[in-house]
């Protein structure tokens, strides 16, 4: 079986993988690192998401094959080494941005992306982004509120903000 | 104290860091086995021929198993044990397991899974409602009828009469999370289940008959549910006893999860229906009688579907006072997934019919839809006479339940907290208090605690109704493309299991020798975040700050003899629970410590993490070591049931639940006559969660709830084919709401108030009854119709763009 080599949250790892493997499988049954969930198995509801070279990547239908030598950046590798999260991690956990959870490292990825293409995204722009992302407790209210606070923008006047 | 603050969920640092583990996540033995199940592609049939052999040569394959390798199939019902987990030989609907795989990776067991060779003797399936009743393809023998006063009396003397019918759609639970299951064997024939279930009883109730040992050598484990809604009540038995029996033939670990096109096909979901009225009503648009018939459709097999319709007719009034009704239920038997529990339990679909109703009588009178509900509502309650004695609010009594300081940082989320200790309950709004006489429900409940009248008023101030309503109507006036809607529906929600004694629970409370403490109850965690609210009444009880509670996963080896965590009655039921463990623990302390703080153990208290009586106190943890060293325990069951229900569901007479929730919402919705497509503008609600035990969790809820009820009166809409099989069975072609879809402004408030009934601190339920809220937007598109010519435009639900399409084209008449 041929090789993979990729940078998985600062650590370099190999694995042998057939050609059909999915980033999302070398992830979780592999490397053990099960934050990247998967949701529908066919890359629409962005629970698996993660960060390749920098992009906003659905790991459910990337071949590991594909990515030898790519630098992946997984839930996991979104805190600080000393365990300081980071400022979406931190502002979903303070503005309620999840209730089960299982969505909550796809929207923290895809939140990290927006906020590096576009530091000061509008509540628009952030409605619009996290359409590849699905959540079925919130509402999404609270999310896109731990996106505005995350960048460092208001969140108290989100309804006027919008109409 | 703890509770009543706006606290982020226990688990938000392990969710947002991917630390938090599903059951998927659960490191397993490298030996660990996968399975998957094989599927029927018909509807209706005889299993003429079953050939496995490709399967069982499949790369990875160590079993195949299909109904003929069971002397008795075992069984996964939660009600009338009509279901087996495999195929018998008759087909009841496309997509019955009928052979599974046990392989070494997920992969190999789903690829082996296709290649089962069937061959089927067909038969016609019963789909449609029509079909079913055609058939006389029912439930029950016959339909369950709950009625009051003289219908035909009050119908033949109306002033006016309607009549109408509406669909209501079903809906995918689509939690997040698929259905999975892990079974380890363990010496001895036991096993250990990790299940994304609600309800871990059942699970261990029907691994254990399974697998034909007792119940006490089945533990059942659940941390929590990546979403349940309902779809985890009953439809993990499947993969939990496909686990278990693989297992311990193989002796080995095994895990199942759906594939979420599998989830689609093989589960359940919410009933549809069909719900056909006649009305009658006066000038003012009183309704002076009101006649429904339900045709529940509750696919194969029987599951929770009566409970549901049920539920339907027991919300067949919604918020109004029926002078005469009668309402009539037929359980629907068709070749299509079981219908099951989803959020609301069929009082959603109830509700939906009487709100048709208003609608379609403000329709025929050209008043506002509004008016005409407030015209029905029923009496508004009297205040209460103050709290029960020795009731714990009864001792607190605060009337601004919230903490404003601590709600600051919810941004546009307004809160409203009262003008002090007059909100107790109702007493501040409620018009005529005293005067009014409670109105009486269909089933023969007196409503008690009623407040609508009062929420509704603060919400057509806060929502600013009339001004925007007026709004509305001039710009239908000035545009004939897009036309706006607006619509104000309320809610009135039974809390309560309906079948009653389900409605008890457990909990088991541990402190250590460092005062720490380990608290387990009954109830499952599916991001509700019942867990927290529980702990912050553990740490309340205890007077400690909340990180001296350990939250731990449920587990039916620490408490047995559970109720499902559903009916919105999680924490009602398991924080009763758990502070009565607490109390027992601070029972014996307080004995223990009293001579030391020279005085009685009654007047001991525990607060700020000390043990005080007057002016002597001590340290909990030294309190505690007292105790210990005392020889005495420190550990302690709790248990609670519901007081005051008692109900017949064949006579449908009695008082099924406790109280009530309320609620009302709002929203003003703008559609493409074109096109039919819409869009939700703004929303705003009042939601009634009495003395709320954490705020935040609370809006979450009802945010949550409001959208997802939304989502199934508009986007979802589930589709099956004319052979019974289910063509939306993916995000790609079942569309439930994206963040672009929530309204552009959505304003929530909690309603300032107390629960009249002595619940856990004052709180009330809190899961289901924001679902409701979703009908604002619903009546709101069909005012928008409405605007689009004279007729009624009857409109369908869902809502879908093809739907609308319709109903304008029904309002502008033929042309």
């Amino acid at each position: 079986m041929p090789q993979v080599t990729l940078s998985v949250n600062g650590t370099q790892m190999t694995a042998e993988v057939e050609g059909r493997t999915l980033l999302v499988e070398l992830l979780r049954d592999r490397f053990r690192l099960t934050g990247t969930h998967i949701g529908c198995d066919t890359s629409q509801c962005g629970a698996c998401a993660v960060h390749v070279d920098g992009a906003l990547v659905k790991a459910c239908t990337a071949l590991a094959l594909d990515l030898d030598g790519a630098d992946v950046t997984t839930i996991e590798g979104m805190a600080g080494a000393d365990g300081t999260l980071s400022p979406v991690q931190q502002a979903f956990q303070d503005h309620h941005g999840l209730q089960c959870g299982f969505c909550t490292p796809g929207m923290v990825m895809a939140a990290a992306a927006l906020l590096s293409e576009n530091p000061k995204p509008t509540v628009a722009e952030i409605r619009e982004y996290l359409e590849g992302n699905i959540c079925r407790c919130t509402g999404y209210h609270n999310i896109v509120k731990a996106i505005l606070a995350a960048s460092g923008q208001p969140v108290d006047d989100l309804a006027a903000s919008v109409a | 104290m703890t509770v009543q603050k706006p606290l982020p969920h226990d688990a938000a640092p392990l969710h947002v860091t991917g630390a938090a583990r599903y059951v998927d996540d659960i490191p397993v033995p490298a030996n660990c086995l996968h399975l998957a199940f094989g599927l029927s592609t018909i509807a209706k049939g005889r299993l003429s021929g079953l050939d496995l052999e490709a399967v069982r040569t499949a790369p990875g394959v160590v079993a195949v198993l299909s109904g003929a390798d069971f002397e008795t199939i075992p069984d996964c019902s939660p009600s009338a044990h009509d279901e087996p987990l495999l195929s018998d030989g008759t087909i009841h609907y496309a997509g019955q397991p009928l052979f599974m795989v046990v392989a070494d990776t997920h992969l190999n067991a789903r690829k082996a899974a296709a290649l089962g060779r069937t061959t089927y003797a067909e038969e016609p399936p019963i789909l449609s409602i029509d079909e079913a009743m055609a058939a006389g393809s029912i439930f029950e023998d016959g339909p369950r009828i709950y009625t009051k006063g003289d219908v035909a009396a009050a119908l033949a003397a109306s002033p006016h009469v309607i009549e109408g019918r509406i669909e209501i759609g079903g809906q995918e639970h689509f939690y997040l999370e698929g259905q999975s299951a892990l079974a380890l064997p363990q010496e001895g024939g036991d096993m250990v289940v990790h299940s994304s279930s609600q309800h871990p009883t059942e699970i261990q109730h029907k691994v254990a008959d399974a697998l034909g040992v007792p119940m006490n050598a089945v533990r059942v484990e659940v941390r929590r549910m990546g979403g349940g809604f309902g779809g985890k009540e009953s439809q993990g038995n499947h993969l939990a006893i496909a686990c278990a029996i693989a297992a311990a033939r193989t002796g080995r670990p095994c895990k199942m999860r759906y594939d979420r096109d599998d989830d689609f096909i093989i589960t359940g979901k919410r009933h549809d229906a069909r719900i056909t009225y006649r009305a009658g009503f006066g000038d003012d648009g009183r309704l002076t009688g009101v006649e429904f018939t339900h045709l529940i459709r509750c696919g194969w097999a029987m599951d929770l579907s009566l409970p549901v319709a049920d539920r339907a007719m027991l919300h067949a009034d919604n918020a109004y006072d029926l002078p005469a009704a009668r309402i009539t239920s037929h359980r629907l038997k068709t070749n299509t997934q079981s219908a099951t529990a989803f959020r609301g339990f069929g009082g959603p679909q109830g509700m939906v019919g009487i709100e048709r109703v208003m609608d379609h009588v403000a329709h025929v009178l050209g008043r506002d839809p509004l008016a005409v509900r407030r015209t029905n509502y029923y009496p508004e309650a009297r205040a209460a006479d103050g709290a029960p004695e020795g009731s714990i609010s009864g001792k607190k009594k605060q009337g601004a339940v919230l903490d404003t300081a601590d709600l600051a940082g919810r941004g546009s989320v307004r809160v409203e907290t009262g003008t002090g200790s007059a909100t107790r309950f109702g007493a501040v709004h409620s018009p005529g208090a005293g005067a009014a006489k409670s109105g009486v429900t269909p089933y023969g409940m007196e409503v008690e605690d009623f407040i609508l009248g009062a929420l509704t008023e603060q919400l057509v101030e806060t929502a600013d109704y009339a001004a925007r309503k007026a709004a509305v109507a001039e710009w239908n006036a000035a545009h004939d493309i897009l036309k706006k809607g607006i619509a104000l529906t309320p809610v009135k929600f039974g809390i309560s299991f309906t079948l009653t004694h389900l409605n008890q629970a457990g909990a088991l409370v541990h402190v250590y020798q460092d005062g720490s403490v380990h608290m387990n109850h009954g109830g499952t965690e599916m991001g509700q975040g019942l867990f927290q609210k529980v702990a912050q009444v553990a740490a309340s009880r205890f007077g400690l700050p909340l990180d001296r509670v350990k939250i731990t996963a449920t587990d039916t080896g620490k408490v047995p003899n559970t109720s499902a965590t559903a009916a919105s009655s999680g924490s009602d039921l398991n924080g009763m629970a758990v502070k009565a463990a607490c109390d027992e623990i601070c029972a014996r302390i307080a004995e223990v410590v009293a001579p030391d703080l020279q005085a009685e153990a009654a007047q001991v208290v525990f607060q700020g993490g000390m043990v005080r009586a007057g002016q002597a106190e001590m340290r909990f943890e030294e309190a505690v070591q007292k105790a210990y060293l005392s020889r005495v325990s420190l550990s302690a069951t709790g248990f609670y049931k519901t007081p005051k229900i008692a109900w017949d569901r064949i006579a449908g007479k009695g008082r099924p639940f406790f109280y009530f929730a309320y609620g009302a919402a709002c929203s003003e919705v703008v559609i493409d006559t074109l096109t039919g497509e819409n869009r939700i503008l703004r929303t705003d609600i009042v939601h009634d969660c009495g003395a709320s035990l954490n705020p935040a969790l609370d809006i979450g809820q009802i945010e949550g709830g409001f959208v997802q009820g939304a989502g199934w009166l508009t986007m979802e809409e589930l589709v099956w084919d004319a052979t019974g099989a289910l063509k939306t069975h993916a995000p790609s072609t079942y569309k439930i709401p994206a963040c672009s879809d929530r309204p552009r402004i959505f304003n929530v408030a909690l309603w300032a108030g107390e629960n009249r009934e002595e619940t856990i601190y004052r709180s009330k339920a809190v899961g289901e009854p924001p679902f409701m809220l979703g009908m604002s937007v619903f009546s709101a598109l069909a005012d928008a119709c409405s605007a689009c010519g004279p007729h009624f435009p009857d409109l369908q639900a869902p809502a879908t763009a093809e739907a609308v399409l319709a109903a304008v084209h029904r309002a502008r008449g033929p042309a």
